[in-house]
């Protein structure tokens, strides 16, 4: 009887010295990144919500406390209100499209075709190539008077309709009202990692849904409607919520071509927040706050995203052992 | 019921071949629609490139687009389109002079490779971490990691310029390379997402012949995940090579310039856009990375798909 007392006792007080171990082991592999998210990610986020009621800019430190007085101003600042709408105009348009626009090929591509692989690189490919040399060749293909697009309508409407009624296309990006579509029309282009995403939830369609419905008659157009679309909404709407933070974070595009014109028509939310960061620097409490604001935005889809993940994300079982 | 079986069966029949036509009709319409969408999707690189080619007039000459470089429309009227000329290969001269490309280079590799090697090494301790460790508030700490995978670079951006600012870190590759060494969340998710993948038997078979838990991570578990890797060094550099916003922010000097910074520079000194410069010093940015992708493709779509659907 002793005996036993005495090795379950052994076996319990190894076992939470081994949990310990394990649990020292855990914080000795994880530092790094809790090192980095400490000052890189959390407390830069708590240190700007705290300066945001604060005047201050690098020169003149320490920073004098103002209350409110940056979310008052950004009440009253045209070109908060002004970014803001350009940010939400750009989102309605190019998300839904740029998702439609994956999905859409993420179909075709899984049609059974020759060279197939070849195909699938090759739509890829507009995806890892991004930044500023893909900005100069917007700017290029949307130039008014030289770009392929512009040059495009002109060559073939001029077949149909002859040189002198050729269609001459839009003055894109100095013309206010056809900024933003030109940008919209960018945004599609890079649409690789999505369709990819896409294609594997496609694959991963059970067959027998679509036996099921051949024998009902079903045709190709019926299946993909009533069978793959559903069965994919769940990675569709999580690719929503992730192009929507993207598209919250225009940058390079505008910033290279157009820094924001003509007359704020392309001026973008992290624009704002930039030229009254680093280009104004009269006060980085304006911009702090103004970061604020993108902060409290993008919580509110990052907990949508959150929510919805539920559905097919499985942590805890792989997790668990 | 017999007469009424035999002919659903060769309705069957017909049915059947009708449908494998139907397929061939079917297959070559996608077939048709997908190949005229990649000549679209490839077309502005095109664009760029015989653009790159052209004299500083000719590039900015207007319509009618001439698609190949080798033609010239000065001066000879409807002939001009088969008249070889020589392409000017020395745009890319001109460019890269004026983008200083040995310097910018340099700068782009040395913050690119560096960055690259530290998102790998700090990814892989990290998601070693929390793929085989329990420990007190090891899923709050994952929640946050996954958090800051969600938490866009531009919310970031004034806090962090103003740590840096106050370490007296700008105008150095620090703020650039920094960041990788510590971690990047999307990395080692991925890299966590390939670990639990593996059987925890492995772990055990090589804890039980006597192994550490470094010893395990280096012989047991890095050698199976090395495509993840792979997956992880290239996006690294490549998010670097590309990155604009950050380097334009931190690096005020023009001997600290990246060739992404360099390259927005154009518009500022010629007065005019040069567009047949900017176009020579793009395409040669590209170069490295659709290198990179073409020799590790396959790896490289397989990381995007895992972390893609799981995440």
């Amino acid at each position: 009887m002793p005996a036993v007392a005495q090795s379950t006792g052994v076996v319990t007080r190894s076992r939470r010295t081994l949990a310990i171990r394990e649990a020292i082991w855990f914080y000795i592999f994880i530092s790094p990144w809790l090192v980095g998210f400490l000052l890189f990610t959390a407390g830069p986020i708590v240190a700007s919500g705290a300066l945001s009621f604060t005047h201050n800019d690098p020169v003149n430190w320490p920073p004098k406390w103002v209350g409110m007085a940056n979310y008052d101003l950004m009440w009253k600042d045209p070109l908060f209100w002004r970014s803001l709408n350009t940010t939400f105009y750009y989102t309605f348009f190019s998300v839904p499209l740029s998702v439609a626009f994956a999905t859409v090929i993420a179909l075709l591509l899984n049609e059974k075709l020759p060279l197939i692989s070849v195909w699938r690189t090759l739509y890829y490919l507009p995806a890892i190539i991004s930044g500023v040399p893909v900005a100069v060749m917007w700017w290029l293909m949307f130039n008014s008077s030289f770009g392929l697009i512009n040059g495009t309508l002109w060559d073939i409407s001029k077949l149909f309709v002859g040189d002198d009624n050729a269609i001459i296309g839009p003055r894109w990006f100095s013309d206010p009202p056809w900024v933003l579509p030109a940008f919209i029309v960018m945004s599609l282009w890079a649409f690789g990692g999505p369709m990819l995403i896409y294609l594997a939830a496609i694959q991963g369609v059970p067959t027998h849904l679509y036996e099921s419905a051949q024998l009902d008659g079903a045709n190709v157009i019926q299946q993909v409607w009533h069978i793959t679309i559903p069965s994919i909404t769940p990675v569709i709407f999580f690719n929503g919520i992730m192009a929507i933070i993207g598209s919250f974070q225009v940058f390079t595009n505008a910033y290279v071509i157009t820094q924001g014109g003509p007359n704020y028509a392309s001026y973008f939310f992290v624009l704002h927040i930039y030229n009254n960061a680093f280009t104004y620097i009269a006060n980085m409490g304006y911009a702090d706050a103004l970061s604020w604001v993108l902060f409290i935005v993008m919580l509110v889809f990052t907990y949508i995203a959150f929510r919805s993940s539920a559905a097919w994300v499985h942590y805890e079982t792989e997790v668990a052992r | 019921m017999a007469t009424a079986s035999v002919a659903r069966t060769r309705n069957d029949v017909s049915f059947l071949s009708r449908q494998s036509v139907r397929t061939r009709i079917w297959t070559t319409f996608v077939l048709v629609i997908v190949g005229i969408g990649a000549l679209a999707l490839m077309l502005p690189v095109w664009f760029m490139f015989i653009t790159s080619l052209k004299p500083a007039g000719v590039a900015v000459a207007g319509y009618p687009i001439k698609w190949f470089p080798w033609t010239t429309e000065m001066g000879l009227g409807p002939l001009a389109t088969f008249v070889p000329v020589q392409p000017l290969w020395a745009n890319y001269v001109e460019a890269h002079v004026f983008m200083k490309w040995l310097t910018v280079y340099r700068n782009t590799i040395v913050v690119s490779t560096v960055t690259a090697i530290g998102d790998v090494v700090s990814a892989v301790f990290v998601a070693y971490g929390f793929a085989r460790f329990r420990a007190p508030m090891r899923n709050f700490m994952f929640t946050c990691l996954l958090a800051t995978l969600m938490i866009p670079f531009a919310v970031r951006l004034v806090p962090e310029y103003l740590g840096f600012a106050r370490l007296g870190l700008v105008n150095t590759f620090a703020p650039l390379m920094l960041p990788g060494w510590l971690g990047a969340a999307f990395f080692i998710f991925l890299l966590r997402q390939f670990f639990t993948t593996i059987p925890m038997a492995m772990d055990e078979a090589a804890i039980i012949d006597g192994a550490g838990p470094l010893r395990v991570l280096w012989q047991v578990l890095v050698p199976q995940i090395r495509p993840a890797l792979i997956v992880v060094a290239i996006s690294g550099f490549t998010y670097n090579w590309n990155d604009f916003l950050r380097p334009l922010l931190y690096l005020n000097s023009a001997d600290m310039r990246t060739a992404a910074v360099a390259l927005s520079y154009f518009n500022a000194m010629y007065g005019g856009t040069p567009f047949h410069l900017m176009m020579a010093g793009a395409l040669v940015m590209l170069i490295p990375v659709l290198g990179l992708f073409f020799a590790l493709q396959r790896y490289y779509i397989q990381g995007v798909v895992i972390s893609g659907v799981k995440g």
